[in-house]
């Protein structure tokens, strides 16, 4: 069922917030008006190219850019030697730092540009700045590099066995951290008396994110100022602006960051990476304004994958089916070196999830992070949260089957019940508000679940095989409160910024530090500000994206957005009501306290003919003619805030397929998906966000995974070879949604950008699973590629029925 | 390098301009011309966000060559709106959410319009099929579909009848393999591409 969309022209102001209108953001978008970063075109504009390692692991021997420097056109080739030379700006190290610290993590060096050895095919080695951008290319590919090859490892398995090569001096075994979380003797006590054991060996892939538009950034230095501008990707410029400035050493007041129009991100244009830094130190050595743009084969090889979880995991259940324990074991990739906030995304960012919907009262969780010759592995769309669910998901499903029931009764009967809420899971956090049976219910409604069961028999008669999965999801997101990040080992604070201003005519500016790229913020946070102000949505304008503009800022991630920096949104235009109201008061010469305010209007109480628009409070703000006294004039007010809790999304989310045995080919019947994402501000916007998430949660079903040989060379660095998923990949998708709002902020959201890709991979597994029971096949690996499932099948008809795993690995 | 003197008409002006003989077009029209609404998503005819239409046809411009659109009518998303009206494809994707982060779209559209030049009236499976040339990592598609059975009921209504006629024996562009609307190569691939049917 679709959601129609509004013409907010049509939505009175009352009814703004909540309302489905369509984007403003969209007339620029489909006209070509949108200025995306390659866009930008600067008078005496160079272009930069990057030398990337060929090889996964090698010593460098030697670097010769001689051949690169002699071509016309070409203006400079550096490599890490040049970092360090007196004459060019900065000093060493030029280290990317990462921004999440655990008290095991053994930290690494990693150099902008490779100083001495690579660590995976992609490492940057020397840029060259050229007049043109096809001669930088060229000149790029003629930088001799002399390498010493060295063996590779790309799983985390075989990283951490001991017989794998060492990556790195720092770091014994190959071990990035070894964390935990839970009460590993209560969860083998709870092991010890159970009656029922499940257990799954599983892979949950490297992706990785092809956000369509490559990585990019344009950098413009002015040797009068010492500014250096930097328009760029990203998804957080204060972060970037903050992080940059360490790494080049420029100071942070002196750089500006902006984030022209971003073609998507999914997490990967949340990191700081080397290459974006290269432009601005290149900007500034040559005092001139310096361009580079990611070929397709670059995003491939740089941009942080996601994923890449090895696990072994066992589910405990008494007689009854309730579940009385989980333990899990997880090898996590995290890649070559750390990327910006790696290590939260395996631990932090999983762990506290594997309690799912479900009230289980012993869980121990063990994570080990291994260095590898893939390139830094970091927060992909979800970053944690699928994998967790996943994996919590897949125990589910067979834990039900160990038990002999319905999987759609075995979760209700072990859901956490809507009386337990706050509850406090036994992995640390606590989920704000639930009600799982009320998305669940609806998606069983929407399936038809009992009729289904009936079909899938008449069709098993037949020998077409029907089968139907499911994924209760839990997510945590609206990242979130600074103390407790704080105490987890973030180096940052995760509170959301904003400042909503008025203009002297009456109309309103509201800057945020969030940072959107397709999720329609300037939408939304209009929709927010003209209901707190009561003033017209089309006389509120929304900023994003401009360290110079925007007071701070943490960035568009983790499902944050409309959480934290609406909510501060909320609160600055809270802020902006109260200074207007003494205003309205002085001015209406009324008692502060007797003037109510709604609907945009200051009215005396009791004497309702006694009343001043905020419009026309402002304008006394910006005339300061006549102000109480002591108050100082204009109107606008900043806020930082900074939430008591996470929030938690739920739904439900049911995959139907058919699947033919014979050829290992997965047809949808139906895919439905419920969510429950608290408040919705825009329900159009809440749609399409589930849309595309399932879209890639349905591509690491079926179709998407980073694949490295055993030199760590990339297999799948194409589209041809990788394959994003296609209109005719993704199925039909049924939506629909309850809602529960979260307690924790004052719009009641919690967050949607995630939920989607959360939810989808084990409800699409689940499904095969139970299409395929009566060939003894549970757990084809993902991507479930016919070939996969065919061999799943023959593999077991080969075993005779075959046993419980059916070999997810 | 060997330079070119060329002429393309974009969106029905007639721009003279010099490339090199290994200029893209998508460059030519990009850095060249200024009309930026084609974006580069692959450099490998895989994505579809540089699609334009030349000489009518919906093409990847990021593997033509500039010298081979000489004497060409390219059509860019910037010609798609007329007298300040927009199109019904871009009606559609307004009205249908059909766009998040907006990269792919302008390329989407004009395959779009393309398809539905050839086909008034398709289906969803049609549609989905004839965009298979054109990635989007946003929407998942389903409000692309919706946008597109969007445009063609107020295209059939007759709100925007013009170019709708079409020979059926689409003429053979200059352009060559590259030139092919939407057509790229199964996914024979390492990772996947299984299709379910």
């Amino acid at each position: 069922m679709s959601i129609e969309s509004l013409d907010p022209d049509d939505v009175s102001a009352a009814d703004i917030l909540g309302s489905a209108i369509e984007r403003r953001e969209d007339p620029a978008l489909i006209t070509g008006n949108a200025e995306y970063t390659d866009d930008i075109q600067l008078p005496e504009m160079a272009h930069m190219a990057v030398v990337r390692s060929q090889y996964g692991h090698a010593r460098i021997e030697d670097v010769d850019t001689s051949a690169a420097e002699a071509m016309d056109g070409v203006i400079g080739a550096y490599t890490h030697d040049d970092l360090a030379r007196e004459d060019t700006p900065g000093e060493l190290p030029f280290l990317l730092p990462v921004g999440w610290l655990l008290p095991s993590l053994n930290d690494v060096d990693h150099p902008i540009l490779a100083d001495g050895r690579v660590r995976y095919q992609g490492d940057a080695i020397a840029v060259v700045v050229a007049e043109e951008r096809y001669v930088a290319r060229d000149a790029a590919s003629a930088v001799e590099v002399e390498y010493d090859r060295l063996d590779a490892v790309t799983g985390p398995g075989e990283a951490l066995s001991g017989d794998a090569p060492q990556l790195h001096s720092d770091a014994d075994g190959n071990v990035a951290f070894d964390w935990e979380i839970g009460d590993e003797d209560k969860t083998e006590e709870a092991f010890a008396s159970a009656a029922h054991t499940a257990s799954v060996d599983i892979d949950n892939q490297l992706l990785t994110p092809n956000a369509m538009e490559p990585r990019a950034a344009v950098a413009t230095y002015n040797a009068g100022t010492d500014e250096l501008d930097v328009s760029m990707t990203t998804q957080n410029p204060h972060l970037h602006r903050l992080l940059m400035s360490g790494v080049i050493g420029h100071p942070e007041h002196k750089l500006s960051i902006t984030a022209p129009d971003v073609g998507g991100g999914f997490g990967s244009k949340i990191h700081h990476y080397g290459d974006e830094a290269l432009v601005a130190w290149c900007s500034k050595l040559l005092e001139r304004p310096v361009k580079w743009v990611a070929t397709r084969s670059e995003t491939y090889l740089t941009d942080a994958p996601g994923r890449g979880h090895e696990t072994e995991a066992e589910l405990a259940m008494d007689e009854d089916g309730s579940i009385v324990g989980l333990r899990v074991d997880t090898k996590a990739n995290l890649g070559a070196y750390l990327s910006t906030f790696a290590p939260a995304v395996p631990t932090y960012l999983y762990g506290t999830l594997l309690s799912g919907q479900y009230d289980i009262p012993a869980i121990y969780g063990h994570v080990t992070g291994a260095y590898t010759n893939v390139p830094p592995v970091d927060a992909y769309r979800g970053a944690g949260r699928p994998e967790a669910s996943f994996l919590v998901e897949r125990l589910v499903h067979l834990g039900a089957k160990e038990m002999g029931m319905d999987p759609a009764e075995f979760r209700r009967h072990n859901f956490v019940p809507d009386d337990a809420f706050p509850y406090e899971t036994q992995v640390a956090v606590v989920y704000d508000s639930g009600e799982y049976e009320k998305p669940f219910d609806r998606a069983l409604e929407m399936v038809d679940y009992e009729g289904f069961r009936e079909r899938q028999e008449a069709a098993r008669d037949e020998g077409r095989y029907l089968g139907i999965g499911f994924s209760c999801y839990i997510e945590a997101c609206g990242l979130a409160p600074s103390e407790l990040a704080g105490q987890l080992g973030a180096q940052a604070g995760l509170w959301e910024s904003s400042l909503v201003r008025f203009q002297p005519s009456g109309t309103v500016t509201a800057y945020c530090g969030t940072s959107g790229h397709g999720q329609g913020h300037a939408t939304t946070y209009a929709q927010i500000v003209a209901n707190e102000l009561g003033i017209p949505y089309d006389d509120v304008e929304i900023v994003e994206g401009d360290t110079d503009e925007i007071p701070q800022g943490m960035g568009t991630y983790g499902s944050r957005s409309a959480a934290v920096g609406g909510s501060s949104l909320v609160k600055s235009a809270q802020k902006v009501v109260d200074k207007a109201a003494e205003i309205a008061a002085h001015q209406l010469e009324a008692d502060p306290e007797d003037v109510e305010f709604e609907d945009g209007e200051f009215r005396v109480a009791g004497a309702p003919d006694q009343s001043l628009d905020i419009a026309n409070v402002a304008q006394a703000a910006y005339l300061a003619h006549d102000m109480p006294e002591g108050m100082e004039p204009g109107l606008e007010a900043t806020s930082f805030y900074d939430p008591d809790n996470f929030v938690f999304p739920f739904g439900t989310h049911v995959a139907v397929v058919e699947v033919d045995p014979e050829s290992g080919e997965i047809e949808f019947e139906q895919y439905v998906a419920v969510d429950d994402v608290g408040n919705q501000i825009n329900p159009k916007i809440v749609e399409g966000q589930v849309h595309g998430g399932v879209a890639q949660g349905v591509g690491q079903a079926l179709y998407e995974g980073a694949e490295y040989d055993e030199n760590g060379t990339l297999l799948t660095g194409s589209m041809q070879d990788y394959t994003v998923p296609k209109a005719e990949h993704i199925p039909e998708m049924d939506t629909d949604s309850t809602v529960t709002p979260s307690p924790h902020n004052p719009l009641g959201v919690k967050g949607v950008g995630e939920a989607g890709t959360i939810a989808a991979p084990q409800a699409v597994v689940n499904a095969v699973s139970d299409a395929l029971e009566p060939f003894g096949v549970d757990g084809v690996p993902m991507p479930m590629t016919p070939e996969r499932v065919w061999n799943a099948v023959e593999d077991n008809a080969a075993a005779d029925g075959g046993g419980e795993d059916g070999g997810e690995r | 390098m060997t330079e070119h003197d060329i002429t393309l008409t974009v969106n029905g002006t007639e721009r003279e301009l010099t490339v090199d003989a290994r200029t893209l077009l998508v460059h030519a029209i990009r850095d060249e011309l200024g009309y930026t609404g084609a974006n580069v998503g692959c450099e490998s005819s895989l994505c579809g966000a540089c699609t334009v239409r030349m000489d009518g046809d919906a093409m990847k411009s990021c593997t033509a060559l500039a010298v081979q659109a000489d004497g060409a009518e390219i059509e860019t998303v910037e010609g798609l709106a007329e007298g300040g009206e927009f199109h019904p494809i871009q009606e559609g994707f307004q009205e249908e959410h059909g766009l998040q982060c907006g990269y792919c779209t302008p390329g989407m559209m004009l395959t779009a319009v393309d398809l539905l030049e050839e086909n008034p009236d398709p289906s969803r499976e049609e549609i989905r099929e004839g965009l298979e040339g054109n990635l989007c990592r946003c929407t998942g598609y389903q409000n692309i579909v919706n946008a597109v059975e969007n445009a063609a009921d107020s295209m059939g209504s007759g709100a925007v009848a013009d170019g709708g006629e079409r020979p059926d024996d689409r003429p053979v562009t200059d352009g060559g393999e590259t030139a092919d609307c939407g057509e790229v190569p199964d996914d024979g691939t390492a990772s996947g591409g299984g299709e379910p049917e």
